[in-house]
């Protein structure tokens, strides 16, 4: 296979003065060359399983202004999107004078345990996380917080996107400008 | 007692056989694999933890990062219809040879005033040229047109064979992305999927404890 018959040759005498030269096996390790076989064939076969699309469903609510869903202010949890990825949040509903200590800022790393927390604390039937995001925020952060929702295995029906309020957008604009976020 | 004597073999084993196989297999899989098709408009997907497969023939609503909005028709037995529709309904005046050039195009990326300007080009434009559908706002939203001539091709059928998909880049800013939503409210369309990249699921996550299927048991 992978030799080379080197025997040829050997069945006659050499006159004198004819150098004797040294017979050196044609036979090669093949060993390094089977890792990096398979090391490519492992390394194919994990890349093109990652790359083929997933697909997330998203159902809308049909916008109906006679029938607004009631939500206890108990359960509720508001979720606020912002620039560079910066996520804000206060429970149940934003009162005029105590705002600055209900509002508090977050990111992504975060924001899944107190999301699981929330849902933790309070009664399945009470609960309702609203996610308002920001003109800034990108559409991954859109997505990432629906992903959130479904990490934290919050039933649907439970999460609701809602139009942002112009309160809510200047307590932003106030918490970017403290925290020094552009 | 006399010492048996083992003849002494060698270790070595032939490797070639084995490198073979490997190498064969190597072959196999780059052939086997699907090569992505160049993409006209390149969009970073976000990830999620959601295992369905993204279906290949659907109505794709492509977002770009600079907040462009294309539209491809997947679906090839109701390209053409579609097409036809908002030729009549947008009164864009398309003849006939023209439309032929419009239904072989795979990006859909244009106002509907520059439609026709754009079909007698020679070249056809590259899909990163174009200004995008406009949705500028809730009066000016065009992609809202799109979508009613797309609905309107699949009357008479389930809605759930419409199989409409959002691929929005990384980058690409919320508001454009609630229009596209607006769009498809219009419509009364509430259902639509999100093309995104699989993520593992986070092993402590109340997903991974109580995956959905065990629920129900």
């Amino acid at each position: 296979m992978a030799e080379i018959d080197t025997s040829s040759g050997g069945g006659h005498k050499k006159g004198p003065g004819v150098k004797k030269t040294k017979k050196v096996s044609t036979r090669v390790d093949l060993t390094p060359m089977v890792d990096l076989g398979f090391l490519l064939i492992t390394f194919f076969v994990f890349t093109t399983t990652m790359s083929t699309p997933t697909a997330m469903a998203m159902n809308e609510p049909k916008d109906d202004p006679n029938n607004q869903l009631k939500v206890k202010n108990s359960g509720a949890m508001t979720l606020l999107l912002g620039k560079e990825n910066q996520v804000y949040y206060y429970f149940g509903e934003l009162s005029a004078t105590e705002a600055s200590t209900q509002f508090k800022s977050s990111n992504f790393k975060e924001i899944r345990q107190i999301i699981l927390d929330k849902k933790k604390a309070t009664p399945i039937g009470d609960l309702m996380y609203i996610i308002k995001s920001d003109k800034d925020a990108t559409f991954k952060n859109a997505i990432d917080i629906l992903d959130e929702m479904a990490i934290s295995a919050v039933p649907p029906g439970h999460y609701a996107e809602v139009d942002m309020s112009d309160t809510e957008a200047e307590l932003i604009k106030l918490t970017e400008q403290a925290n020094g976020i552009k | 007692m006399p010492k048996v004597k083992l003849p002494r073999k060698s270790t070595t084993v032939d490797m070639t056989a084995m490198c073979d196989v490997a190498f064969l297999l190597l072959a196999f899989f780059i052939l086997a694999t699907k090569t992505k098709p160049p993409e006209a408009v390149t969009v970073v997907t976000p990830s999620s933890v959601s295992t369905k497969i993204a279906k290949e023939d659907a109505i794709l609503v492509t977002l770009n990062k600079e907040g462009k909005v294309y539209l491809m028709l997947g679906d090839k037995t109701k390209k053409e219809a579609i097409l036809e529709d908002i030729n009549i309904t947008k009164a864009l005046g398309l003849t006939p040879v023209e439309l032929t050039k419009l239904k072989k195009m795979q990006f859909y990326g244009m106002p509907f005033n520059k439609m026709k300007s754009m079909l007698q080009l020679a070249e056809p434009m590259e899909p990163k040229n174009m200004e995008g559908i406009p949705v500028i706002d809730s009066a000016h939203n065009e992609l809202s047109d799109w979508i009613g001539s797309v609905v309107r091709s699949y009357s008479g059928e389930s809605m759930d064979n419409l199989n409409l998909l959002v691929k929005g880049d990384n980058a690409a800013k919320y508001p454009a992305f609630k229009l596209i939503k607006d769009a498809f409210k219009r419509n009364d369309i509430f259902k639509f999927k999100v093309v995104t990249n699989p993520e593992g699921v986070p092993p402590d996550s109340e997903l991974a404890l109580n995956p959905p299927g065990a629920e129900k048991k």
